[in-house]
């Protein structure tokens, strides 16, 4: 079993998001930077899991990323993984990040590749639909759930209204969100290891981007709270009847 | 060039979602000077003409039950054939949970560039850019297509149906179906409830309900308004919830006309998905609640009263 698993450097959480450069730019100074919570959280882990229930498995990451993504891929080594790959370019494009991936994919066959469901920068959801058409494999886009039964998958996924259980013969691609696995803390015995684990350093394949990003803009600051008193509910429901006119 | 709207359907049934879409393709057509088509695969139950009300001139309507279940490789393997046959070069489908299975593989089959998660119509004055959410919620970007077909999906609830009136030119498309890889072995639907991204209304509850026993304020709450229930994402952690019902920087990201939030204090993970709400109500017994930064009407008080009193006001309101 070969196991590749998809990871982005995202902003924290608590960022204070602004932008430089006549809001062309993200502005980075002051920024602390995470794995992508749906890559580590739910995708990694699960692949963790899977490979501690059978030894033989062979799991790797990949991220598409410049020098600077290298400290996110030895934390994300001292929860697991055998080897790491990144490819040496960045882009804000879905479609060139996913193509650099299958490239490495395609050379390394893997059984099961796995991403998080979006990162929480971008928000695209698309790299692992695409990696999956660049492969002719099938996809399983909002996955909750994921086992291996030999060369078969089982699959829960969230879909319009509900969730559905599928099962796929490997090799396939799954995009995983929450209920897939659980967040996991690293330890010292795994951040030692992440030191010596093999981080490979691949250049990129000649792929075009088909978009990019013009500029950036924040939302519009808020107007300002009015407080309705605790004792007279009915005014709140007379505002918001009368006045934003949203009951 | 057509723009070609993915309409699709539960069940042989359209949501707003579908004609969120669907408004969306015929306003860029109109913007363009060209004209819009939709797609619908699988078996419908309701007339297909009438969804020319929404502005698009043909459906073409891929009529095999073997996409009476989304199979992601076989409807980005049909709805790229449906591209390839009618010459469109838009193609436009709804960030919902079909659209995230399928519209980043049509993108792929078809090279083209794909920006999802958009909220307003492309500015097409000098190229094609459309507006989207990034940082979840927290900021937009302008991003620019730059390969001849492109593939946009909508954010639900980011862009309103409208309906022109008129009727729409149904016309079968045949169309190679080839052999599922994935086999379904279960689904299970909620019946009843209004989805989440779709609601209008959304009421949610943070730690401040202390407990999963609590939650029947708020569903009455919920019920009189006819909205979707959330939470923070402490609630759905301790089980107190269903995690699909956890919004945020980390769960779902809503834009309904108002949210309702009922004890959570307003981390800036959990404003990170509610953010593009319309209205913001905020009911915190803790005057210093980041939430109210944030909100646009707000109670500074004890949930456990307000929300019953709050429930009545409305059912009052309503001549319930
Ligand atoms: C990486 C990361 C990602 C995260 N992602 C998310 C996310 O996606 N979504 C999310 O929600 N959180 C997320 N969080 C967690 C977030 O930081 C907060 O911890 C969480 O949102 C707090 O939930 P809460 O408001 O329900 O609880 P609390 O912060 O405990 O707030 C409870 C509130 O209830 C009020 N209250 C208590 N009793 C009453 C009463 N009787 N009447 C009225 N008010 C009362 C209190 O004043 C308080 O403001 C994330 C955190 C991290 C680190």
């Amino acid at each position: 079993m070969k196991i590749l698993v998809c990871i982005s450097k995202t902003p924290d959480t608590t960022s204070k998001i602004a932008f430089k450069n006549g809001n062309t730019q993200f502005e980075e100074a002051g920024v602390q930077w995470i794995i992508n919570p749906y890559d580590e959280w739910y995708a990694f882990v699960r692949a963790i899991e899977l490979k501690e229930k059978d030894p033989a498995t062979i799991l790797h990451l990949v991220t598409v990323g410049t020098p600077d993504a290298d400290p996110i891929i030895r934390k994300a080594l001292a929860l697991g993984g055998d080897e790491a790959i990144r490819i040496n370019a960045t882009s804000d494009d879905s479609y060139f990040i996913a193509a650099q991936i299958a490239e490495v994919a395609k050379s390394g066959s893997y059984d099961l590749i796995l991403t998080g469901k979006e990162t929480i920068d971008y928000n695209a959801s698309s790299v692992g639909g695409i990696i999956a058409a660049l492969l002719d494999t099938p996809f399983i886009s909002l996955a909750t759930k994921l086992e291996l039964n030999g060369t078969t998958a089982t699959v829960t996924r969230e879909i319009e209204g509900g969730e559905e259980v599928n099962e796929v013969s490997l090799p396939v691609v799954i995009s995983c969100q929450k209920g897939v696995a659980e967040q996991r803390i690293p330890n010292m015995r795994g951040i030692m290891a992440a030191r010596t684990k093999p981080l490979k350093v691949v250049e990129p394949a000649a792929i075009d981007s088909l978009t990019k990003i013009v500029s950036y803009e924040l939302p519009p600051a808020k107007a300002g709270v009015k407080l309705v008193a605790a004792d007279n509910v009915g005014e709140l429901v007379r505002l918001l009847h009368e006045e934003a006119r949203v009951i | 060039m057509p723009v070609l709207i993915f309409a699709d359907h539960a069940d042989g049934h359209f949501k707003k979602s579908s004609y969120e879409a669907l408004s969306y393709g015929a306003k860029l057509a109109e913007q363009l000077g060209t004209t819009s088509d939709a797609v619908v695969l699988g078996t419908a139950k309701e007339d297909l003409s009438s969804l020319g009300q929404y502005g698009v001139r043909k459906v073409y309507h891929i009529n095999n039950a073997s996409f009476d279940t989304v199979d992601a490789q076989l409807y980005a393997a049909a709805i790229t054939e449906a591209v390839q046959k009618t010459g469109a070069d838009i193609i436009i489908f709804s960030h919902n949970q079909t659209g995230r299975a399928v519209a980043s593989v049509v993108a792929a089959k078809l090279k083209a560039g794909i920006v999802t998660g958009a909220v307003a119509l492309p500015n097409t004055s000098n190229g094609f850019v459309v507006r989207k959410t990034v940082f979840s919620g927290k900021a937009f970007a302008n991003v620019e297509i730059t390969s001849p077909i492109k593939v946009v999906s909508i954010n639900p609830n980011s862009f309103s149906v409208q309906s022109t009136g008129g009727s729409a030119e149904v016309s079968p498309l045949e169309i190679t179906v080839g052999t599922p890889k994935v086999k379904i072995t279960a689904v299970n639907k909620v019946s009843g409830e209004v989805p989440l991204t779709e609601a209008d209304i959304v009421v949610s509850g943070g730690r401040g309900l202390k407990g999963p026993e609590n939650w029947g304020m708020l569903e009455d709450l919920a019920h009189s308004l006819h909205a979707a229930t959330a939470c923070s994402r402490p609630v759905a952690d301790s089980g107190w919830r269903p995690h699909h019902e956890h919004v945020g920087q980390t769960g779902i990201q809503v834009s309904p006309n108002l949210y309702i939030a009922l004890g959570i204090s307003g981390a800036i993970q959990h404003l990170a998905g509610v953010n593009r709400s319309k209205v913001i109500v905020v009911i915190n017994k803790d005057p210093e609640a980041p939430f109210f930064k944030a909100a646009d009407y707000g109670i500074v008080g004890d949930i456990f009263e307000i929300v019953p009193k709050l429930t009545e006001e409305i059912k009052k309101l309503k001549g319930e």
